[in-house]
């Protein structure tokens, strides 16, 4: 039976080795890039970036099934927590991706424990409310975040002490690289792990799971939570590289950006979120150089493309394109 | 009673309905006792009040001795209440496996494990390939529940209700929908469950629950009609009468 | 006390304009049970067509508004058979989705022939005459605003209590299979129900266009509001609406007069925390 309705794709638990795939295939990638477009580095970072925060967002909705237009709410607080830290405490990077995470999470949870009790339009609705909260906080708290004018001047010491961030935005790249490498290898791991089933439980049937003892809403907070942590490295990422945080951090853009990006690629398996990331920040490139508004029509019309023809997004396409061939030879 | 479930005036009423009416009755360690009565008597009702999922309007239920009715819904099954559901209620993206595999990992706790594999215990596995094999269901074990036929359906909800080893098991109509050449797959793993555990059976199959049943409870509009063997029941003029028409008796 | 009726009657006037956009949204998502992101889009393309015809034509303000209001139901009329039929199948997910495309568009559309800057309507000059209340004097546009949500909501009850169409959709709304059995045709009941909130979307977008200034990203900046209204209001509830829209209109107002700044920040407190203790809002029924 044709299924009209969009739904993410059955994500199959990875095999032996295969959870080291993901960051290999990305370091790959990502070394081509390097050399290929050695002046634009300053763009694929950001790429880079937007892929760790659409990989969080896919553990949440691949996988447990959580559909809210509010992520940007915890890359936010990672942005701001990371900016504040380098600029009141210390310099040092690491320090303040695990500061951003902290500041992710801790947002999460706050947010998640109501959230994560109720569903659908309401559930998007205080998502939403959520990152609304937090951006006229932060435009009100100048004291803190700059107000409007936001964060700026945020400086990074050298990594692991050693490697001084440059001009051209080598060390950064590499730094953004190694730690989306990081994420994807962490995100496999729980993907195909115990807790990884259960979520995949969860987005099955809810009511199935508590039929055989689970705590439904403590896993959904939980994964949030990991969730939010990424989103916040993610954050905090685009602050050291960029030296800068603004109250567009909280923007719902953000968050119905990285929906788009999730679903144009396909939800549920890791590749998606890296695909859709790529594509659409590439066409957003491209597209915003020759018309930063019509930029919209070229969205507007992807998105219903993928929604009534592609509806498990580009990693599907592959699959149904042999399947057509199969059909016709 | 410390040995099994107690219920003890259980009701229940929506608004000016009632549902529930003062039910008393025991489930011993060991029992396999069937629950049958006409359409509309409140048989799935009860079995809900059992599980948490409705909330009785009062009334009791011990299990082993310890007080269940304030639980939630996951928590009884983590005390010992399991139930069926009448209409298959399975992970229909999750391969056979991984069906079984969830609720094992759930019961030995083993779901905060991050950095281990979900199959990586051999113990889960040699259990998950005995639950198949004895409701005869391995050749689908790595099949995406979806493309199942009905009938398959609801063996593999049978198993995997019965992978989650509850103390109390509530089969809401078992073998409802699934083809005669297959029903008595069914009605064999009835027959093996553990001597241990309580067995309830809502069921319609008189067949069914003449086979497997050691008592019968009959419910007529939320209340006990009669309690009693199965000989006993048939017996019964208003059993009868239910059953047959009052012209037959 | 002059502050408090400063307070009460801004936040009507406001509220009148939420409802009056909001209705067809809180319709369409209880009848359809679709949640339509573009429904924003309504008001702008109202309040577009109105500074297109007023200011770029030189056509007064009330043919324009009406022409402008036609218009919209017109292109709802099309959206609805050509793309949103579709839509309702589909899951809340690929709601979301369809509906942001469709506003991206909506509103790239608008930029590229008027441009993202904010739109005047050329409003009559009738509107900005004050009338003295008493303890403040009020734009005339204020009251034409009020009296005009007044009459949408007078105009929606006679509609659902007194005509078959309103029957009709009440039953649609209640149980949508069961209206389809008795021979209730459905999909004309849909069509009629979107083109209706579309249009009165159209007015409220105009009336309010110096509350919620008509520009490009109209729909997304405002969206927000509208979904809060219907969340709060429940879903397909006409005096659900009515109420939330008054409510959150004197909230926010009192907020912006009472607390300056941080009154953005506790009504959107007040909101998360309603819909976590009511999610199916004041009027709505259980999803």
């Amino acid at each position: 039976m044709m299924d009209p309705v969009l739904s993410t794709s059955p994500r199959r638990a990875p095999t032996a080795l295969s959870f080291l795939i993901p960051s290999i295939s990305v370091v790959v990638g990502a070394s081509l890039a390097f050399l290929i477009f050695p002046y634009d580095l300053s763009f694929l970072t950001r790429i880079v970036i937007m892929m760790i925060f659409v990989v969080s967002f896919d553990l949440i909705l691949g996988q447990a099934g959580i559909a809210t237009l509010g992520h940007a709410a915890m890359y936010g607080c990672g942005a701001y927590a990371a900016g504040l830290i380098s600029l009141h405490l210390s310099p040092d990077p690491l320090l303040g991706l695990l500061v951003g995470a902290v500041a992710g999470a801790v947002m999460a949870w706050i947010s998640g424990l109501v959230l994560l009790r109720t569903h659908g339009i309401t559930l998007l609705m205080i998502s939403i409310a959520v990152t609304m909260v937090l951006q006229e906080t932060a435009s009100q708290a100048r004291w803190l975040t700059g107000g409007a004018d936001g964060l700026a001047g945020i400086t990074v010491g050298p990594l692991l002490g050693l490697y001084e961030f440059d001009f051209v935005g080598q060390v950064a790249f590499i730094y953004s690289v190694s730690i989306l490498a990081a994420v994807l290898l962490l995100c496999q791991v729980l993907i195909g792990s115990p807790f990884g089933l259960a979520l995949r439980g969860i987005e099955g049937s809810a009511s199935r799971m508590r039929a055989i003892g689970t705590p439904v809403y403590r896993r959904k907070v939980t994964v949030y939570v990991i969730a939010g942590a990424i989103a916040g490295i993610a954050g905090a990422l685009a602050a050291q590289v960029t030296g800068l945080v603004g109250i567009e951090v909280f923007n719902f853009s953000l968050s119905a950006d990285v929906m788009v990006m999730l679903i144009l690629g396909g939800a549920g398996r890791l590749y998606g979120a890296l695909v859709g990331t790529l594509l659409f920040m590439v066409v957003h490139h491209v597209a915003a150089s020759i018309d930063p508004l019509n930029w919209l029509f070229v969205i507007g019309f992807m998105l219903l493309i993928v929604v009534f023809v592609l509806p498990k997004g580009l990693v599907a396409l592959p699959g149904r394109l042999a399947r057509l061939l199969r059909r016709t030879s | 009673m410390n040995d099994g479930l107690s219920i003890v005036g259980l009701s229940k009423n929506f608004g000016g309905l009632q549902v529930a009416r003062d039910l008393t009755l025991t489930l011993p360690r060991g029992s396999r006792t069937a629950l049958i009565g006409p359409n509309g008597a409140g048989k799935t009702t009860f079995a809900n009040l059992l599980t948490g999922v409705l909330k009785p309007t009062s009334g009791k239920i011990v299990l082993n001795g310890q007080d269940i009715g304030s639980l939630s819904e996951s928590a009884r099954v983590r005390a010992g209440v399991a139930k069926t559901f009448q209409i298959t209620n399975l992970f229909r993206d999750l391969t056979v496996r991984e069906n079984l595999r969830l609720p094992i990992l759930e019961r030995e706790g083993r779901t905060h494990q991050f950095f281990r594999r979900a199959d990586g215990w051999s113990d889960i596995e040699a259990e998950i390939a005995r639950l198949m094999q004895d409701l005869n269901i391995q050749p689908l074990a790595d099949k995406p529940v979806r493309g199942l036929a009905y009938g398959q359906q609801r063996l593999v909800e049978l198993a995997l209700t019965l992978a989650v080893k509850p103390k109390v098991l509530i089969l809401d109509e078992p073998a409802a929908g699934v083809p005669s050449t297959e029903s008595h797959f069914i009605v064999e793993a009835i027959k093996r469950l553990p001597q241990d555990l309580s067995v309830l059976i809502i069921e319609h199959d008189m067949q069914l629950v003449f086979e497997v049943a050691d008592r019968i409870i009959v419910l007529v509009n939320g209340a006990i009609l009669m309690e009693g063997t199965p000989d006993e029941v048939v017996a019964n003029k208003q059993v009868r009468e239910l059953y047959l028409g009052a012209g037959h008796v | 006390m002059s502050l408090i009726l400063s307070i009460v009657v801004d936040g009507v006037a406001y509220g009148m304009i939420l409802f009056m956009i909001s209705v067809g949204l809180s319709i369409t998502m209880g009848l359809m049970r679709i949640i339509n992101l573009a429904h924003g889009g309504f008001a702008l393309l109202g309040g577009a067509a109105v500074h297109l015809l007023t200011t770029r034509l030189d056509v007064a303000f009330i043919p324009a508004f009406l022409v402008a209001v036609l218009a919209v139901v017109l292109v709802s009329v099309l959206l609805e058979r050509l793309l949103y039929r579709h839509i309702y199948g589909f899951n809340e997910l690929g709601q979301v989705l369809a509906t942001i495309g469709i506003v991206f568009i909506m509103i790239a559309t608008v930029n590229l022939f008027l441009g993202s800057t904010i739109l005047p309507l050329g409003a009559p000059a009738i509107f900005t005459t004050p009338i003295d209340l008493g303890f403040r004097t009020l734009p005339f546009h204020r009251l034409v605003v009020i009296i005009s949500g007044l009459l949408v909501l007078a105009g929606l009850w006679l509609l659902m209590e007194k005509t078959r169409f309103g029957i009709y959709l009440r039953a649609a709304v209640d149980n949508r299979i069961a209206a389809a059995s008795l021979g209730i045709n459905t999909p004309l009941v849909y069509l009629v129900a979107f083109a209706t909130g579309a249009g009165l979307a159209a007015v409220g977008g105009i009336l309010g266009a110096e509350l919620l200034p008509i520009e490009a990203y109209y729909p997304l900046r405002y969206m927000v509001l509208f979904l809060i209204v219907v969340s709060v209001g429940g879903l397909g509830s006409i005096s659900g609406s009515f109420l939330a829209s008054i409510s959150l209109g004197i909230l926010d107002t009192a907020g912006r007069y009472l607390l300056p700044g941080i009154g953005t920040i506790f009504f959107f407190v007040a909101i998360v925390v309603l819909l976590a203790l009511r999610p199916n809002g004041l009027m709505g029924k259980a999803q």
